[in-house]
């Protein structure tokens, strides 16, 4: 039962109902009852929030350290080096979401220039 | 205790004021940065060998990208529905202690339940994290139109984005692909930072980035779950030992 194993139109939108809107809405809805629940000034909220947080910098680091793509491509320690790079310009001017990225993004290019000339 | 008044002004026409500062919302440096990153998807999609139809409808019914891009590598390896499932629904648990964090800023005094679970449906990292930034200033009654325009406008607007990639655009230079996915990662990795509401959540995030990795090699398929629950209950019992010592 592929995406591709029956070979009508409609067999594909379903596949990506059930594997795709099912397999995330499910997870939402069950944070909607729990988060219902709890009121906004809750210790137990913390937790979540630390737990969520946790998720979210997970997937950072592994868009990172593990990217596909294009960006697998570039040495591994660049790519490290422009993250902190970022973070570290964001951090010194004040909190500036944009700054850090320009300064990511200008290390990662630079790097990939002077790979290139290399 | 601290919330404002907000019964008198709540209107029809303040609702539709705050629907349409939330879809404004999206026009923002993240809004873009995830359109970016919807360029990059819709390449994705289209070498798996998704229809136009497909890759727009999977766009707005999953919305989530991680989610998205783990189902088009189950639909490209051959797996069987419920492998693809069980691969998406472990790559989107992160999902609710999100919603689970969202739902108690989100709702008013009076919001139905309906409300909620459809708004849930808009969860995802950039939104998650541009409602927790700015809920903060928002009249409680208004929150729920706030991030309707919001999610609306992020979702309706990528289905666009990335249904133009699909036809327009040809493949992009490799330094280009390469620059644009890195945008997805440098803006978490500093907003994520600035949203947080209290050390705990900056804690948090640290041992998330180093444990990421480290349970992706260990333990693939369950990494983001283990680095989600181990990193969240280690700065749940710092912030907890710390409030200890203030109160002492």
């Amino acid at each position: 039962m592929s995406f591709t194993a029956i070979d009508t139109w409609w067999w594909p939108y379903v596949f990506i109902l059930i594997a795709g809107w099912l397999a995330t809405d499910l997870w939402r809805f069950l944070g909607v009852y729990f988060g219902g629940r709890l009121s906004d000034e809750s210790e137990l909220l913390v937790l979540v929030r630390c737990i969520a947080t946790a998720l979210v910098a997970a997937v950072i680091a592994n868009l990172i350290i593990f990217p596909s793509g294009a960006l697998a491509a570039t040495p591994l320690l660049l790519r490290i080096g422009a993250g902190l790079a970022g973070f570290a310009a964001y951090l010194a001017v004040g909190k500036r979401v944009l700054v850090g990225i320009v300064a990511g993004e200008m290390v990662l290019g630079a790097g990939m220039f002077i790979n290139h000339a290399l | 205790m601290t919330e404002p008044e907000t019964d008198a002004t709540e209107s029809s026409d303040g609702r539709a004021a705050w629907l349409w500062r939330g879809a404004t919302a999206a026009f923002s440096i993240p809004g873009l940065i995830l359109a970016s990153a919807f360029v990059g998807f819709a390449g994705l999609a289209r070498d798996a060998g998704l229809t136009l139809a497909q890759t727009v409808f999977m766009t707005g019914v999953v919305w989530a990208l991680p989610g998205k891009v783990v189902l088009i590598s189950a639909i490209l390896a051959g797996s069987s529905l419920p492998t693809a499932a069980f691969a998406v629904a472990l790559s989107s648990v992160r999902l609710a202690p999100m919603v689970v964090a969202l739902t108690p800023e989100l709702r008013g005094p009076r919001t139905p339940a309906w409300v909620l679970y459809a708004l849930s449906h808009f969860v995802a990292v950039t939104s998650w994290v541009l409602a927790m930034e700015r809920v903060g200033d928002i009249p409680r009654a208004m929150r729920t139109s706030f991030y309707a325009g919001l999610g609306l406008t992020l979702v309706l607007g990528n289905m666009a984005v990335v249904a133009f990639v699909f036809v327009v655009a040809g493949r992009l230079p490799p330094a280009v692909s390469a620059a644009l996915f890195f945008l997805t990662p440098l803006y978490f990795l500093t907003s994520l930072w600035g949203s947080a509401r209290e050390k705990a959540g900056q804690t948090a995030m640290l041992l998330g980035l180093v444990f990421g990795p480290v349970f992706h090699l260990l333990i693939p398929g369950f990494d983001l779950l283990a680095t989600g629950l181990l990193a969240g209950f280690m700065a749940f019992g710092l912030h907890l030992i710390s409030k200890g010592r203030k109160a002492v």
